[in-house]
């Protein structure tokens, strides 16, 4: 069963009750939450994952997304994010409560999810093979994961690549992607029928708006894809489409950088890059033009693109 | 009625007990596991007896993952005592490790799982002054700079304010002693030299007996009990061990803690680690010990509030008052550390700069990310 297969409003009790639970990728998550702004965003972006029954399942993460107390749901309102009944956090402004139910459950897996790799990435497939695009904030990486899932690629994730050290397969997480300021803009003249949820304005990195994963990503969640490419982006207004070729070495350093928990995992995390490296092909690209840009990304993947 | 089992306890006394559990109640454990920080504790006891292959995948993750992450604190520790230890011979003194750093170092199963954020030596009080020095030349600076802290630690405390390797990010917490000189128990800290075991050249940690009682100490004189099972855990391992191994462990026990002025912790770390973990110890040292135990009034009105406090801090396992009983154990470990002369003073300065000072926030969400 479907999120959206429910009426909103019994949504709606599931989630004041706390017994809305959700399998998001490998996790199961378990959300309570009182505040509307969750509620209606997470009906719209998350309606295609599918329920769990909370009774019979193991819960990986016990979430809670809420006024931090009572004087803080009516007065300048604010809103915390807890697991197992506690947070580390500080209360941000409710406004951006679907951003901070995003970020939390960020923290949430590179904190602990250490049977993968981790690696701040946006990750997509074609053809059965995965492209991961490592970068650090402000390279415009959601914007290019956001077109390219936008022009039939299947996301696997905007956020994090995570990599099972068992099969170095990927394994996909296709949460919404998120789009931050003028990102916003050119996503929506890209593709006029992208749906967004709601927009969080005001947050420490500005307006964020998160768009919604197409319905064969979340469908094909449980299929794992072998890694193929990796290509490091990077946002140049005006630039023409560079594509450049990395050596395995430097496309190492860059990933382990990039890595949420490579030194908790030691050795195992270095075989598990290494071991990427063996099948991955990495590639600089400087772009300014979405048009541009994807179909070489394209004839990247199929094998037919000539580096010089 | 609502189901408020300890299951980090339960799995730990009776390890096999797992196996007969369904989804929800490996939920419960792991949700409680990972708030008293003993995932990877459970994880390689169950691994130990060969059991963990039968937990659900799912569920075992959790475990896995919690373990890999513990396995990396021997190589940093090993990296930070021997840099600690080259810094140390320079001035003549020997690095005596204390609770995580030392159960490491010397291998024991305490070791085993087990997270920690800083590493404790000790150290003479009359040299602090020059091992402060030769520690900033290396690298080690102090976070705090405000004055009333550093007044607060220097005069009050048993430590100075805690050291930070500029580069490697290393919490360093050096003590001369192992109680404030205010508090109201003085343990002889020559003593705690003289019987120091070395287990490698210029390294030594606490001799068995005073391993544990400094642990107990520790323990019950701690005000945050959120982590408190953890510790238990640590003086049931260390029993189990010692017990066992050391000649005459249990002998010297209960008149070491005498020489050491340090009797009613080790009561209390006997009392509330046998009742929660149900360690085997010998009916002669139980005896020897309830000579010193509080009076019949107080007993069950501990009991009461250490068997809440202690239990892992998660509200599947909060009963009646539990919180309450936190309160009153923070309040009673400040009780204990300073007399009221100056206890007030501290409290009221602090609750006045926590209320106005503003650089103490907690993780921003998605900085990071």
């Amino acid at each position: 069963m479907k999120i959206t297969d429910l009426q909103k409003n019994e949504w709606i009790r599931l989630l004041r009750r706390g017994r809305a639970c959700f399998k998001i990728g490998p996790f199961t998550v378990r959300l309570r939450s009182t505040l509307p702004q969750i509620a209606n965003g997470l009906y719209q972006l998350y309606s295609e994952f599918e329920l769990v029954d909370p009774r019979n399942q193991f819960i990986d993460y016990d979430i809670c997304v809420d006024a931090p107390n009572l004087l803080r749901r009516w007065f300048r309102p604010q809103v915390l994010f807890s697991l197992d009944g506690h947070s580390p956090f500080k209360p941000l402004p409710q406004s951006q409560a679907l951003a901070v139910f995003e970020w939390g459950l960020n923290w949430c897996i590179a904190s602990s999810a250490h049977r993968f790799l981790i690696i701040h990435s946006a990750v997509l497939e074609k053809g059965g093979r995965a492209l991961i695009l490592p970068a650090p904030p402000e390279s415009g990486k959601s914007t290019l994961c956001a077109g390219l899932a936008l022009s039939g690629w299947r996301l696997l994730s905007d956020e994090m690549a995570l990599i099972d050290l068992k099969t170095g397969c990927l394994v996909p997480i296709p949460r919404p992607v998120s789009l931050k300021n003028e990102s916003i803009s050119v996503i929506q003249k890209f593709s006029p029928e992208v749906v967004f949820g709601p927009l969080c304005q005001g947050t420490h990195k500005g307006a964020v708006i998160h768009m919604k994963s197409s319905s064969e990503s979340i469908s094909a969640m449980g299929q794992h894809v072998k890694p193929a490419i990796v290509l490091y982006p990077r946002y140049m207004q005006d630039a023409e489409t560079n594509l450049l070729s990395l050596t395995k070495a430097k496309s190492a350093i860059e990933l382990a950088e990039n890595a949420f928990n490579f030194n908790v995992l030691g050795s195992a995390g270095f075989d598990a890059l290494t071991n990427l490296m063996e099948c991955c092909d990495s590639y600089r690209l400087c772009y300014s033009s979405l048009e541009d840009v994807i179909p070489k990304i394209s004839e990247l993947i199929d094998g037919s693109h000539s580096t010089e | 009625m609502k189901n408020k089992t300890n299951y980090v306890a339960l799995v730990l006394k009776q390890p096999d007990v797992i196996l007969s559990f369904d989804l929800e109640k490996y939920s419960l454990l792991v949700r409680q596991a990972r708030q008293a920080n003993l995932l990877a504790t459970i994880g390689e006891k169950l691994s130990e007896l060969k059991i963990l292959n039968q937990v659900p995948v799912d569920v075992r993750h959790h475990f896995e993952a919690s373990m890999l992450h513990a396995k990396r604190h021997k190589p940093g520790i090993n990296v930070e005592v021997r840099n600690l230890k080259k810094v140390l011979s320079q001035l003549g003194l020997d690095l005596l490790l204390l609770k995580g750093a030392a159960y490491v170092y010397a291998d024991l199963p305490a070791a085993k799982g087990r997270f920690f954020n800083d590493l404790d030596i000790l150290v003479p009080k009359d040299r602090i002054d020059q091992l402060e020095l030769a520690l900033r030349d290396e690298g080690w600076v102090s976070g705090k700079t405000d004055a009333y802290d550093n007044k607060y630690y220097r005069e009050w405390m048993h430590e100075i304010p805690p050291l930070r390797h500029f580069m490697r990010k290393t919490e360093l917490d050096v003590h001369h002693t192992i109680l404030p000189p205010t508090s109201k128990y003085h343990p002889d800290v020559e003593k705690l030299f003289e019987s120091a075991i070395e287990i490698s050249s210029g390294v030594k940690t606490l001799c068995p007996e005073d391993m544990f009682i400094h642990s107990a100490t520790h323990l019950f004189h701690d005000g945050e009990l959120e982590h408190g099972l953890r510790d238990i855990v640590d003086l049931n391992q260390l029993m189990n061990h010692f017990g066992e191994g050391t000649a005459q462990f249990w002998e010297r026990l209960v008149p070491r803690a005498k020489e050491l002025d340090l009797i009613r912790p080790l009561y209390y770390g006997l009392r509330y680690t046998q009742k929660i973990l149900g360690t085997s110890i010998p009916e002669k040292v139980i005896d020897e010990v309830s000579y010193e135990q509080p009076s019949a009034i107080m007993r069950p009105v501990m009991d009461f509030l250490f068997l809440r406090a202690l239990a892992p801090d998660h509200a599947s396992c909060d009963r009646f008052l539990t919180k309450t009983a936190r309160y009153f154990l923070y309040i009673r470990s400040h009780y204990l550390r300073m007399p009221l002369r100056l206890l007030l003073p501290h409290l009221i300065r602090k609750a006045w700069k926590k209320r106005f000072e503003k650089d103490n926030v907690p993780i921003v969400l998605g900085k990071q990310l």
